[in-house]
């Protein structure tokens, strides 16, 4: 069942990204499934490890539709900086908390704070991550925490 | 050309240019912050707002077809490998002793014990 899912998705993703609808380049794209399959069945017989996605699917579309805005304001804000004559920068370096159970979850907590302008995470350390601002205020760790929040909303709660 | 193509035209050219006014804002960031973890900032603008919009009008500008496809799963995967290559260059940074300059009344945080010993530079030298 598992193996046929995968077949199809790989098989779409050729189809999607070649474009190209003829007899051998569908052939070739037919072949080179089937030749990842082996793969992955091979490797599979070594090591049964699997990534499992934790996640609200709709928490996550929304969690993901809030990101977008926030990016909005902070290119802006930091446009304004580079823009500004002045060049008002602040830099510190902090560390903020996270609430994550799982790897993924980090992880996208860890990339929305580096993917939102003016905010880089340096480092991760248990049960928290080292930021780095350019242009630090008081409300920036307020902002971080609600962030930390939204991601932790979009993980199911696993119980093992 | 009727009304709504003319639409979509002038609404992706300006989506275009927007984010091409971000690439460039990005450049000139790059330019004028002082030191490295400033100049990190600046072009993470050109990965996100300059990519996002540079795509957004892209896809209007090919409507509902393949190329649309690829343009969105390019996207995805830019805005998945971006943050973590910055993040791997910023770590890489701190791993390497390069601290950043704290603005006026902030110390910052003190880096683990592990970095503490490369981060003094009388030791490494």
């Amino acid at each position: 069942m598992r193996t046929i899912g995968t077949i199809i998705a790989f098989l779409g993703l050729w189809l999607l990204l070649s474009g190209i609808y003829k007899s051998l380049t569908v052939g070739l794209g037919v072949f080179s499934t089937l030749f990842v399959i082996f793969i992955l069945n091979r490797m599979n017989s070594i090591d049964g490890d699997r990534v499992e996605v934790h996640l609200k699917p709709l928490e996550f579309l929304k969690y993901q539709g809030w990101l977008l805005g926030e990016i909005a304001k902070s290119n802006w804000a930091v446009t304004r900086i580079i823009l500004a004559p002045s060049m008002p920068i602040k830099q510190h370096m902090f560390s903020v908390p996270y609430t994550q159970n799982s790897d993924l979850g980090q992880v996208i907590f860890a990339n929305s704070i580096t993917l939102t302008p003016g905010t880089v995470s340096v480092e991760t350390e248990p049960g928290q991550f080292l930021v780095h601002a350019v242009a630090y205020s008081a409300d920036d760790k307020d902002a971080i925490a609600d962030m930390d929040r939204r991601v932790t909303a979009c993980e199911k709660v696993i119980t093992a | 050309m009727n009304f709504l193509d003319a639409a979509v035209e002038i609404i992706s050219w300006a989506l275009m240019l927007a984010g091409s006014f971000f690439v460039i804002v990005g450049a000139v960031g790059a330019l004028r912050f002082p030191d490295f973890w400033a100049r990190m900032h600046a072009v993470s603008i050109t990965d996100s707002a300059g990519v996002l919009l540079l795509f957004a009008g892209m896809c209007m500008q090919t409507g509902f077809t393949l190329v649309t496809v690829k343009l969105i799963i390019i996207g995805v995967f830019l805005f998945i490998t971006g943050p973590t290559a910055t993040h791997a260059i910023a770590n890489a940074a701190l791993v390497s002793g390069l601290r950043p300059k704290e603005a006026k009344g902030f110390t910052g945080v003190e880096p683990e014990p592990l970095t503490k010993s490369d981060a003094d530079p009388a030791s490494s030298e």
